[in-house]
């Protein structure tokens, strides 16, 4: 099995406050990786160091083979990312986004050709293609921005909670996309606040006040806590943090 | 007695002319706690601000305790509890300052009507010298709910009070509700969780500015027409691809751990069998209760 | 080398699209230089004068025939005597007086010298200058051309006096001016971005959905900024006349009760411009450029306005700070009671009322 992120002790700490407290972990090859905590526990400043946003303040950690404090724009050309807040330039059309995003990454003009025919096609987005990213409904957005983050191969796509708001259908079609980029050895690390969601997770590992209180697979963490659902799981871990008062 | 009258409710915007809200009709009685469930865009947050008073409506009338919402505006304004998204507080005053200005403005005091709110004020009273600005989003939300209640509204209006807010929260956020309703207060609650909307009394699934459906939780659910089952193997990706294939699957999703299908024309033995013969290890298939979430995707899909 | 170019075509694309940004980016400049081209000129030209004819003999007619011949000056009245003179000062109407002393004919047939009294106002220092300059120069002329007909020199020498401002301070311009845009500035943009941060953080909607008026919560949000404008006052004052030296010629009760209506003009400017916009940058944006700017253009502190176009002297009209300008030098400068300042104080007060009027009528109880 190959490891894609690995991390020891992984630390951020801002002047007194420990954001993020000796996270260990490994993740590997192909796999869809559930980052859950509620907020404030430390998952944001935890998956901006992952991506190569913010230095450690103490701790190692590897992503797709490179070192997080000396080679971090290896690490940025290697990875792709999505959040809720920002994915898609409102004021370009489709197409302008993906050859902005494409063009960034370096991909040749013959290339960016290609995905951006590939993509419009499978999301059916071709009568839009021309359009203002702002003209079209919340869950296309979405998946154009998840497509886009896809554009230049990388080896893991970082997700920052994807799905919010959207209907429950829009929700799974964005699913069937991460399954997809899964099967074809794309590793995905996605933060969720659905529960759901993270049974679709191979492993999840949940954070509470800054630590990583459990990494499994969502089977085995209901044996374990002894419930029927992962709602009751984070119920049980999250019940007694201290941040977030 | 019904507390909240909409009648064929419509809202529009822009030069297009895009349905809001379109020709939304149901009522809400004294003392329910009613949910108004939906994702983003379907209408919710424009039906609140026509029930408000905060917009007009472009056709259609709605009505809050008799009194209409476009000619009797002040009336609905003076009694109603208002609690729009994003916990609308003063960042930079304290947990008591809010509560006081919001107290006051509505010509009451704190003490007035402390044991409405004591149950839920109790959880942020040792912050209160804390500003609203520096509390975390479950904070907020006590906070936010306890401004809309100091004056002893007759009817609640809670705009997706829970988007944004931790599960626990959120979880907590209900509890509180159900105690309310104790209290005789009419709750109009909207969330995108689905979860949430087996807690209320009544609900309305709401869409791109269209109902799809309103009963109670449990009559909606009743009313799901097909045999639902719930389907697990060792891969969730090769199952929804397998059951894609099926010619006889109606209907298939991933549902957490499970996926969820209807079939036409085939029941629980043969859809096993042909999953078996797939090569999917481990498969079982059980019939299951649907949820609301089953109702609304059916819903969408039709 | 191509991410640049990327980059490059993806910012010019957000310029290109966001129309109002490029309005200004292009509108303003055209718009700017039109308006200091025409209007905004030291140049004097048809100033208002009074003359005082005391002599009443061909010699003082001949000089002021020549005066009134110049595209300088325009003669508004000839006085028989020096008595109305300071009314005609007080009143605004006039900058400048020419007065011919009784014996001006003989002592130029005579003697061959003569003076001309040159008295004016230099409660605008720069203005007063050119103004001086301008005559004596014409005097001049008129010297040299009666000298072209004779071998004895004739000589007719200007006596300059300065009214108000006889050291020519450029203080007594510009601590008013100043005045009025710091005034100007807190009042309008303070709380026009305080309203519209209501309607942005949504707190706005819940105040709405309440018992509470909309007239109060307009009130409610000037009130704070009254009273830090009323301390600011008090401040430019002090610095003004213990460090710069500034007197006060009138009473500072009267110039601190003027000082409270200007606050409140620009206070329910402010609440003007909050009806009005939605967004703080917006509400920031109008009250800079659309109050600044037009306050030191039309106010008259640094261009004079009897120079501009008409079209630009009618627009000076509604500009509430021309007329404080006028108040406060009026009573720091020459003095005046209140009876000298009346009529601008009724139309500020006209300005304000007007305003208050269409912020309430346009107060949005809804929000669209």
């Amino acid at each position: 099995m190959n490891t894609v992120i690995q991390t020891d002790k992984l630390t951020k700490r801002f002047g007194d406050f420990i954001a993020t407290n000796e996270i260990t972990l490994e993740v590997y090859k192909g796999e869809i990786f559930g980052f859950l905590g509620a907020n404030g526990a430390g998952k944001t400043t935890a998956m901006r160091m992952l991506c190569g946003l913010s230095k450690p303040s103490s701790g190692k950690a590897t992503i797709a083979g490179f070192d997080v404090y000396r080679e971090t724009e290896k690490i940025k050309k290697n990875i792709g990312y999505m959040s809720q807040k920002f994915s898609l330039y409102d004021d370009l059309t489709v197409l302008e986004n993906i050859s902005f995003f494409g063009g960034i990454y370096g991909l040749s003009d013959r290339q960016l050709k290609e995905k951006s025919e590939t993509l419009i096609g499978r999301l059916g987005l071709r009568q839009e293609a021309n359009k203002l990213v702002a003209s079209l409904p919340l869950g296309w957005k979405q998946k154009l921005s998840f497509s886009v983050a896809l554009l230049h191969y990388p080896k893991i796509v970082f997700l920052d909670e994807p799905t919010g708001g959207v209907d429950p259908l829009t929700r799974r079609q964005f699913w069937d996309l991460i399954y997809e980029a899964a099967a074809g050895g794309v590793t995905i690390f996605v933060t969720t606040h659905y529960m759901d969601e993270a049974e679709y997770c191979n492993r999840i590992s949940i954070m509470v006040d800054g630590k990583v209180e459990a990494l499994d697979s969502p089977a085995n963490l209901k044996k374990t806590f002894q419930v029927n659902t992962m709602d009751e799981v984070f119920y049980q871990l999250a019940r007694g943090a201290k941040r977030g008062e | 007695m019904e507390a909240v009258v909409l009648n064929q409710l419509t809202k529009v915007y822009g030069k297009q002319k895009s349905m809001a809200v379109d020709q939304v009709t149901f009522s809400v009685k004294k003392g329910e706690l009613f949910g108004l469930i939906g994702p983003d865009g379907a209408g919710k947050t424009s039906i609140f601000r026509m029930l408000t008073t905060l917009l007009l409506p472009d056709g259609g009338q709605a009505s809050v305790n008799g009194f209409d919402v476009v000619k009797d505006y002040q009336q609905i304004r003076n009694t109603v509890g208002y609690m729009p998204g994003r916990f609308s507080l003063y960042q930079d005053l304290t947990i008591e300052e809010n509560l006081n200005f919001f107290a006051t403005i509505f010509g009451t005091s704190i003490q007035e009507n402390y044991d409405l709110i004591r149950d839920i004020y109790v959880q942020i009273e040792k912050f209160k010298t804390r500003r609203a600005g520096k509390l975390s989003g479950g904070m907020k939300q006590k906070l936010a709910l306890c401004c809309a209640l100091i004056h002893k509204p007759t009817v609640l209006f809670l705009d997706e009070p829970t988007t944004g807010v931790d599960p626990v929260s959120r979880k907590e956020f209900w509890d509180m509700l159900k105690r309310l309703k104790e209290q005789d207060i009419t709750i109009v609650v909207s969330t995108p969780y689905m979860d949430e909307a087996t807690l209320c009394d009544r609900i309305a699934l709401i869409q791109e500015g269209k109902i799809l459906g309103i009963d109670s939780p449990e009559n909606i659910i009743d009313a799901y027409p097909d045999e639902l089952y719930e389907i697990k193997a060792g891969n969730m990706y090769s199952l929804l691809n397998a059951l894609e294939r099926y010619s006889h699957t109606r209907r298939s999703y991933a549902f957490g751990e499970f996926a969820h299908a209807s079939f036409n024309g085939s029941n629980a033995d043969d859809a096993l069998d042909y999953l078996k013969q797939q090569g999917l290890p481990q498969v079982t298939v059980r019939k299951t209760r649907p949820t609301i979430e089953d109702c609304f995707i059916r819903l969408l899909k039709n | 080398m191509k991410q640049f170019i990327t980059f490059l075509r993806k910012e010019f694309a957000h310029v290109l699209r966001d129309k109002k940004t490029l309005l200004i980016l292009f509108g303003m400049p055209i718009v700017q230089i039109l308006i200091f081209g025409f209007a905004l000129t030291n140049e004097v030209k048809n100033t208002k004068i009074v003359v005082v004819d005391q002599a009443r003999d061909e010699s003082s007619q001949q000089l002021i025939s020549r005066i009134e011949a110049s595209r300088y000056f325009e003669i508004e009245t000839i006085l028989p005597d020096a008595k109305e003179i300071d009314n005609a000062f007080r009143r605004g109407s006039v900058k400048m007086a020419v007065v011919f002393p009784s014996n001006f004919g003989p002592d130029l047939a005579h003697l061959k010298r003569a003076q001309v009294q040159i008295i004016a106002d230099a409660s605008d220092p720069n203005t007063a200058n050119t103004l001086t300059n301008y005559m004596s120069s014409v005097i001049a002329a008129h010297q040299d051309e009666l000298n072209g007909n004779s071998e004895i020199p004739y000589r007719i020498q200007p006596h300059l006096r300065m009214l108000y401002n006889p050291q020519l301070k450029g203080v007594h311009n510009f601590v008013p001016g100043v005045m009025a845009l710091v005034l100007m500035l807190v009042c309008v943009m303070m709380t026009a971005v305080s309203i519209v941060r209501e309607k942005e953080t949504g707190t706005m909607e819940i105040l709405l959905v309440s018992p509470f008026k909309p007239l109060l919560v307009m009130v409610s949000k000037a009130v704070p900024y009254l009273i830090l404008s009323l301390i600011n006052v008090v401040t430019i004052l002090l610095v003004s006349m213990y460090i710069l030296d500034l007197p006060v010629n009138g009473s500072l009760l009267l110039l601190f009760a003027e000082s409270t209506l200007f606050i409140i003009t620009c206070l329910t400017f402010g609440i003007f411009i909050s009806v009005k916009t939605n967004s703080q940058q917006v509400a920031m944006l109008i009250s800079l450029m659309g109050m600044m700017l037009p306050t030191i253009m039309f106010s008259g502190f640094m261009f004079p306005i009897e120079n501009m176009p008409v079209a630009l002297q009618v627009i000076s009209n509604i500009v509430p700070a021309k007329w404080f300008y006028i108040i406060v030098k009026s009573i720091m400068i020459k003095g005046l009671g209140f009876s000298g300042i009346w009529k601008e104080t009724l139309i500020l007060a006209g300005i304000t009322l007007f305003l208050l009027v269409v912020s309430l009528k346009n107060f949005k109880i809804r929000l669209a």
